[in-house]
């Protein structure tokens, strides 16, 4: 089932996420420099680069979190500013998981479905809870759970309202081989069940495996962006390797 | 799996985000006691201080307990007030909040009230604490005192809540709040001070009782409108 099919009526959805000539500085510093990418619906793309690329500027920018200082987003027709409707549709997972620790799994889960005004909050924690793998740990705390436990269950929160847009920034940062597997398993079936996949990462390996599109950042410039990446590993030395300025698509 | 239920009245979606959070902020608090444990183990050594200072052979200086309980109350809820918002900070749950499709001013009005809700229940014991060691007849009007109490701890909560999530992203949080929250709730403070010592006098005027005890509502009222207005743009990018 597409991730849009229990929406309200009325509610904003969009088939393709676009980026034209997006920056955004803090202070003085500018952290990415008019990117430009597109990614529809039933894609992967990944957002690759070293550390202060500005994958996560990116992410936070596509999350609404952030105002590109030039440019702008465009969700199908509508405006980064289209406010709740917008971000209903809107699903994250960060480099912090955005979970409480106090919190059991279910209560988590709960809590953010409630939010995002799932019809049953608790069936719905239930279903993710399943999903997760995690239905015997439901009533445990949060702060009892390992790292790879802790970015299912987060996961599942940034699913539960089954966004349109679901965006992750390293989302394989700490698990082991069996968890990536699972996560790469579950971002492919996003793909499948058509929503819009954008992920940053430095996992290539990993990376490989699932993009549909690489969109490649140096120092908040826009390096490289290459359909169906085969052999990433060289093409990101090579294109990390060349200055900005050689941009190629 | 479920999805996402048509859309609610607006009215009932803003009182159902204010539940939610203000449910989550008490079942963390609950869990973890660290707010309470903190402000009320601040305000209780902040008042035992003070009565073994001024209190002489049983005689509490006049005015002194009203004094006392607010200046208790104030500083406690300098503790809670930026824990409140620190705890948002560290799993960086405030983006988690603000991405949710809620009235962001829900969110603000569901971390006030869960404030409220821990301050109240410090003041549950600081009030007769003070009446014992002061030897003050706090309690002799009580629904007076309930609503001096309540008005005064919002109208320091509203202002306190909005400067708190103002910081949450500063570095020196914890020295800012102080700084920017003393100077705008001084006249609350002053207001409950009077309203209280009001309420200790030998004969109670009522009419002074009554006056304060407007001053505490317009004073909430036009902050808590304040806040309102404004913590959207606050807590934008």
């Amino acid at each position: 089932m597409s991730p849009g099919a229990h929406q309200s009526a009325g509610a904003l959805d969009f088939a393709v996420v676009t980026l034209e000539e997006v920056s955004r500085s803090f202070g003085r510093r500018r952290a990415l420099s008019r990117v430009s990418a597109r990614a529809a619906q039933g894609e992967i793309l990944g957002v690759l680069g070293p550390n202060g690329a500005g994958k996560s500027t990116l992410i936070g920018i596509l999350a609404t979190l952030l105002r590109p200082t030039a440019g702008r987003v465009r969700y199908g027709d509508a405006a980064a500013d289209a406010g709740a409707e917008l971000r209903a549709r809107i699903g994250v997972l960060g480099h912090d998981l955005f979970l409480y620790p106090e919190l059991t799994a279910r209560e988590n889960l709960e809590f953010f479905a409630g939010l995002h005004a799932v019809d049953d909050p608790r069936a719905a924690a239930h279903d993710a809870l399943k999903r997760a793998g995690l239905d015997a740990r439901a009533d445990d705390p949060v702060s009892s759970f390992s790292r790879g436990m802790r970015q299912r269950v987060a996961l599942e929160r940034a699913l539960i309202h089954r966004p349109r847009l679901v965006l992750l920034d390293e989302p394989f940062t700490g698990l082991d081989d069996a968890s990536a597997s699972a996560l790469v398993a579950r971002l492919r079936g996003l793909r499948e069940s058509g929503a819009i996949v954008i992920v940053a990462t430095h996992d290539l390996e990993l990376a490989e495996q699932l993009l549909d599109h690489a969109l490649f950042l140096r120092e908040g410039r826009p390096a490289a962006s290459i359909p169906r990446p085969g052999r990433l590993r060289a093409v990101y030395q090579e294109v990390m390797t060349n200055p900005p300025d050689g941009a190629r698509s | 799996m479920t999805g996402p239920a048509p859309a609610p009245p607006s009215g009932s979606r803003f009182a159902r985000s204010v539940w939610l959070v203000l449910r989550k902020d008490l079942t963390v608090e609950v869990r973890s006691g660290e707010i309470a444990y903190t402000t009320l183990f601040f305000a209780v050594s902040c008042v035992l201080i003070f009565a073994f200072a001024l209190v002489k052979e049983g005689r509490a200086p006049e005015g002194g307990a009203a004094g006392i309980l607010w200046i208790a109350i104030l500083f406690a809820s300098t503790l809670a007030l930026g824990r409140g918002f620190e705890r948002e900070r560290q799993a960086e749950t405030l983006r988690a909040l603000l991405l949710a499709p809620v009235p962001r001013p829900a969110i603000y009005v569901g971390k006030l009230l869960g404030i409220v809700a821990l301050l109240i229940a410090a003041e549950a014991v600081l009030l007769p604490l003070v009446a014992f060691l002061f030897t003050a007849r706090l309690f002799a009007h009580p629904f007076w005192l309930a609503g001096i109490v309540l008005t005064c701890t919002v109208g320091l909560a509203s202002v306190g809540t909005l400067f708190a999530a103002m910081l949450v992203r500063a570095r020196s949080r914890d020295m800012l709040l102080p700084v920017l929250l003393y100077p705008v709730v001084v006249p609350v403070i002053i207001a409950g001070v009077q309203g209280t010592a009001a309420l200790l006098q030998p004969t109670v005027d009522l009419e002074i009782v009554r006056f304060w005890l407007l001053l505490l509502v317009t004073f909430d009222v036009v902050f808590v409108v304040l806040a309102l207005w404004t913590f959207e743009a606050v807590m934008s990018d």
